[in-house]
This record gives structure tokens, sequence and C-alpha cells, in this order.
């Protein structure tokens, strides 16, 4: 069953074609890597998702429902979490702050108001937080400013932010860029595991070594259209994406 | 790293806070500020701070027009006092109440914006209330000579159980202690206290942290599934109630209502309290009220005379010119001496007083650290711990 389908999508930017026809089927629980060069518009579908751009047409369901014209909280809360490519990180917050946030959209829905309690006596909320601070690494780090941290830090902690979520669908905007190998091979470690809980992801990359440890079927995106669809075995060899790559990443 | 304060570090700012309150006019007199007329000031503005912190510096939200609901509390204030009963208490939950609705109101509209043209809208709200007061609704306000009470008004409640008719204009009292002078201070004083708590509580609560998550980063507040909306409302009617509040206590120790107090400058002046305090902290809007109407009263009061007699010891031509000079800066001029002091903390210490007491406290510690000798650096926490 798919829990994402996208159905002939079309965005352009001031005549540009961002997005030309695009039909994508997001298989429940597997991982979808998007590939392909800069400006191929990988970044611009996600925004089509989180409801930050709307098509301009074409259709975009969500376990059945449309998420066109729904706003952005409303979709978080429906179960759907991105991590964005420039991290999007609350930067004058601790870094267990920034997950409580998270946590706390989750547990207490999208407005709530608790202006009473404390939140560092909330057990619940704290314990979840560290726990997920604990499983990217970065317990340590748990009272300095998010700010502060390198951007790999940032991209892991934005990850924790969505994983606390527990989220149906998450959407990885090349998680791992500016990361060195070893932090790399973490993240692909934590994704992994994190795929055992059933969470379906989307994952946007040009670190092919990343793709072909992950995914579990590639759409090759070039100039706003999917030019090839397939298992990540028959898409390293494939003429075309060779070809929309040339001059680009290496494959 | 920063260190989180605990409820156990709460408990010790707030015993801390209310005894020095309390003691005020104690502590203030040898400053010259021992009376009961400025110490209400203090207390009043200081809740009018606090409450404008809570939009300002913990949601980020920068607000011009929150004199519109000092007005309107004390508006409300005097009709309470007109209609009902010179009791305080109605007058404080009556001015909290419109103050509280006018905030949606207005809240609600210009809250659809953020920034400098959020700022540009409450502005214009202020403004516009400031006019109306002026005009269309003089039949409330009394236009230009302000609303004040009168031997015949209805009094409803304090006429239910008075014999006789006043002859006089009774005083405004709290169950029939009258609200001049320390009592006057007390009062205010308490809930100073109290809307001071309340703004630890939330500050230190989920809400407090969505706010500020807000004013970090709203873009992915909302792919994070909270409404950023009714937070940032929730906020703006927060302070406006404490606005509301403020302005009914200048109302229960002087008990008239003006539209000047509506006016865009002294929307301005709670922005500079909060700014020359510390944005975002609690203890600094407090304390730049405390600073900037302790100075207002200082330097306003000085006149040529008194300037000539603290110069008379030199000889004339240089007095002269000295007194023309520094004259530019107190009486009404008072506001130089403000703005060149707010220009002087924006620039060398834009996290206002409260960042130079850190900054002080932090230079002792490293000297004394130093002076103990090299050997037993590692003693106790290393970490400067960040004044609130
Ligand atoms: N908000 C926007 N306004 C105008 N043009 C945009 C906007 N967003 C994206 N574009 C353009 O749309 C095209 C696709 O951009 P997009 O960011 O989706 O590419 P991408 O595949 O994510 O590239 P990269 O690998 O560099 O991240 C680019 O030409 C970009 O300049
Ligand atoms: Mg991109």
């Amino acid at each position: 069953m798919s829990i994402l389908s996208v159905n002939n999508v079309n965005k352009s930017f001031a005549g540009l074609k961002a997005l030309n026809q695009v039909n994508l089927e997001v298989e429940e629980g597997s991982v979808h890597a998007i590939i392909g060069p800069n400006g191929a518009g990988k970044s611009t579908l996600l925004n089509c998702f989180v409801g930050r751009l709307i098509p301009d047409t074409g259709t975009v369901n969500f376990l059945g429902q449309s998420l066109l014209g729904i706003t952005p909280h409303a979709i978080n809360q429906a179960g759907v979490a991105r991590v964005f490519q420039t991290p999007e990180i609350f930067g004058d917050l601790t870094l267990l702050e920034n997950v409580k946030i998270p946590t706390l959209a989750k547990r207490d829905g999208a407005f709530s108001l608790r202006a009473w309690s404390r939140i560092d006596q909330d057990s619940l909320v704290t314990d979840k937080a560290e726990h997920i601070l604990e499983d990217v690494g970065l317990i340590e780090k748990r009272d300095i400013l998010a700010g502060s941290l390198s951007r790999g830090d940032k991209r892991r902690l934005e990850l924790a932010m969505c994983l606390v979520q527990d989220p149906k669908l998450l959407l990885l905007d090349e998680p791992t860029a500016g990361m060195s190998r070893a932090d790399t091979n973490n993240t692909i470690d934590l994704l992994k595991r994190i795929g055992e809980r059933g969470i379906t992801k989307i994952v946007i990359e040009h670190d092919m070594h990343v793709v072909f440890s992950l995914a579990t079927k590639v759409s090759v995106l070039a100039q706003g259209t999917v030019i090839a669809e397939g298992a990540p075995e028959d898409m390293k060899g494939d003429p075309r994406v060779q070809e929309a790559y040339l001059g680009g990443a290496h494959l | 790293m920063t260190k989180q304060p605990t409820a156990r570090n709460d408990l010790l700012l707030m015993a801390v806070f209310t005894l020095a309150i309390l003691t005020m006019p104690i502590w203030a007199a040898p400053f010259g500020a021992g009376y009961p007329d400025l110490l209400q000031k203090f207390a009043i503005y200081g809740l009018f701070a606090v409450g404008f912190n809570i939009l300002f510096g913990l949601t980020g939200y920068l607000s011009f027009g929150h004199a519109a609901f000092l007005g309107v509390g004390s508006y409300t204030a005097v009709w309470s006092f007109k209609l009902l009963s010179m009791n305080v208490i109605p007058a404080v939950i009556f001015g909290m109440m419109t103050s509280g609705l006018f905030a949606l109101l207005i809240g609600y509209v210009s809250l659809r914006r953020s920034g400098i043209y959020f700022s540009i809208l409450t502005l214009a709200f202020a403004q516009m209330s400031y006019n109306l007061a002026y005009s269309v609704l003089t039949p409330i306000t009394n236009g230009e000579t302000g609303l004040q009470l009168a031997i015949g008004d209805a009094r409803i409640l304090d006429n239910m159980f008075a014999s006789e008719a006043a002859t006089a204009i009774p005083a405004t009292n709290l169950f029939g202690i009258e609200m001049s002078g320390y009592p006057g201070f007390y009062f205010c004083a308490a809930l100073l206290i109290i809307g001071f708590y309340i703004a630890l509580r939330i500050t230190r609560s989920p809400l407090g942290t969505i706010l500020k998550a807000i004013k970090s980063n709203q873009n992915r507040m909302n792919y994070t599934g909270l409404n950023t909306r009714p937070y940032t409302l929730t906020a703006f009617v927060i302070s406006g109630m404490y606005a509301g509040l403020a302005g009914c206590l200048l109302a229960v120790t002087d008990p008239l209502a003006g539209a000047e107090r509506m006016q865009w400058t002294a929307s301005g002046e709670v922005v500079l309290m909060t700014i020359l305090g510390g944005v975002g902290t609690l203890l600094g809007p407090v304390l730049g009220a405390g600073i900037i109407k302790y100075f207002e009263n200082i330097f306003s009061s000085y006149n040529d005379q008194v300037l000539h007699g603290i110069f008379a010891f030199l000889p004339d031509p240089i007095e002269n010119v000295l007194v023309a000079i520094t004259g530019l800066f107190v009486g009404d001029g008072w506001h130089l001496t403000l703005g060149a002091l707010f220009m002087v903390i924006v620039i060398f210490l834009p996290g206002g007083v409260i960042e130079g007491f850190t900054r002080l406290y932090s230079w002792v510690r490293a000297k004394v650290k130093q002076d103990a000798g090299g050997n037993s650096v590692n003693n106790g926490k290393s970490q400067p711990q960040s004044a609130e």
C-alpha cells in the first residue's frame, strides 16, 4: 500500500518549471530515495508535501487524504516530519529544549495551554527527549545552546526532533550533508534502526553510499521530471541516470 | 553550558525578590527615593515591564502600542470607582478584563504580521485609541480634561451600604484602607510580587518554552506541528492584561485617567525599560522600570537654580556655560539624558543591566579564583551562572 501518492504535480517559479508532471508512489515501510543533480527540483517536491508550497496542478495524497491547502502544522500533526536541507533548529534554546518542543507538540497537539507546570518536572517529556538525544549521540551536549553546534550536529539534532515524534512519514533532505564519514555511518545506522520501527522515509541524497545502504527504491529526478525509477541496483547502471548526472555528482 | 534554573533556584529568587520589594521603603530612602509616590511608580511600571517582557522578551514580538492597554486599564478603573465602588478590587478585576479583551482584538489583527509590520500595526492601533479618546469617545473618556471622580458619582455598591450621602469625594480604598501613601505602595507591591511570580511560572512552563521557540525559529515551529498564532495571541493578551493592571494601579493611587497615558511615548518608555534592564530576563524589566522612573524623578526635578547651586564653586562665566549645557539634560529635557543612557546601554551592554551584572559577576569570580592561586582551580563549578 502506498502511504504517499503524488499525481501529475507541476510547479513553476516565474516561468521556471521546477516540477513537471511528477508522479510518485511511496510504499508504506519503504525507504524511498530521490536522487538527481542540483536544481532538479528535489527540495521543491518535498516542499509540496509539507505545506510550504502548493503545486500549481496535480494532487498529493497522504494516507488517502489530500495535503493540498493543509497548514504545515496540521500536516505534521497528521504524521509527517521533515529534516530540512539547511538545518532548522531553535538556535537560542538548549538541545534538550529543542527536542522537548516536538515532544510537546506530539503529546499536547497543535495548541495547548500549559502555563503553570514546570517543564523540567515533566518527566514524561524529559525522559523521551533525553532518550532520543542519547540515540543520536548528543546527550552530553544537552545543556548547550543549539546555535553553537557544528553543522553535522545540527542535522543530527534536527533528526532527533523529527524522530521523537514517531512520524508515519519522515522526509530527509540530505541528512548527511556536512557530516564526516564516521558521522555519516552513524546516521545510516540510526536510520536503519528506526527503519525497524516501521517509519516510512523519503531520503534525498547526493551521497550514493547512503542511498545504496538505505534505499529500497530509487527515483531519479532531473529538470523537474522523474526520468527513472526502480530498485537501487538497477539504477546504478541505468544510462539515463548516468546522463542526468553527467558533470554532476558521482554514481 | 547554560545552567538551567531549578525549582529551588526559583524559590530563592522569589524570596529575595519579595524581600527586596517589601523593604524598598527602607533601602530606597538613602537614594532619595523613599517616599510613597515614587515607590508606587516603581511597582506599577515594574509590573507593566514584566508583562511587556512576556511578549517582547519571551516571544520576540516588539509592540509599540502597549500604552493603549495601560490607558484602557486606567479608564476602566476610574469608571469602576464612579459607578460601582471606591474599593479597588472591582476596579482591578474589570480593568484587567477590559484590557484583556482589547488586547485580544488588537492582537488578533496585529499578529497576522511579524517583525516590523507587527510593530507598526500595534503603534497604529495605539495612536488610533489615543485619538479616539480625544474625539469620538469623549463621553467615555471626558476628552482633554480627563476622566475624574465627582461627589455625585453613582457608586452603586458603596451607596447601598452608606447611611448618608457623601459630602466629599471618597478615597480609593481596599475594604476601608485608603490607597494613598504607603498602603497604596504595599498594594502595588503585592501585585508586583504576584505578577512577577506568574511571569516566572510562565517562563518555566511548557508554554514559556514554546514562546521562546517561536522567538528563535518560527519556521521550525510550523513544521513541528505547533500552531504559532494562538500562542502568540496568548502572550499578547497576557502582556496586555499586565499593562491594564498597571493602568488600574495608576488610577488606584491617583484616581484620574487621561488620554496622554496612551500616547506613543508611553509605549516607547516600556520598550526602553525592558531593553535597559535586559530583554528576556525576569528581573531586567523590573530593574529597567526602576532605573528609568528613578532618573526621571531626579533629573526632571532639577532646574537652573539647582544647577547654579551645584556649580557655584566655579567662576561665574564657566558656571554659566556649564549650567547652560547641563540645563538641556534636566527638567523637561531629561529625555535627552534618557536617550543618551539608552544609547550607551544598547551599544556597550545589549543585554542590559542584567548582562552588566552577569559580566561583573564572572569577572569577580575569575579574579577571586586567580588570587586564590592556580592550584585550586578545580574546586567547585567553573561555569558562570547566568543571572536572571
Ligand atoms: N521559492 C523559490 N522561488 C524561485 N525559485 C525556486 C524556489 N525554490 C526553488 N526554486 C528553483 O527551482 C529549482 C529547483 O530547486 P530545488 O531546490 O528543488 O532543487 P534541488 O533538487 O533540491 O537541488 P539541490 O540538490 O541543490 O538541493 C531551482 O532552479 C531553484 O532555483
Ligand atoms: Mg535541495
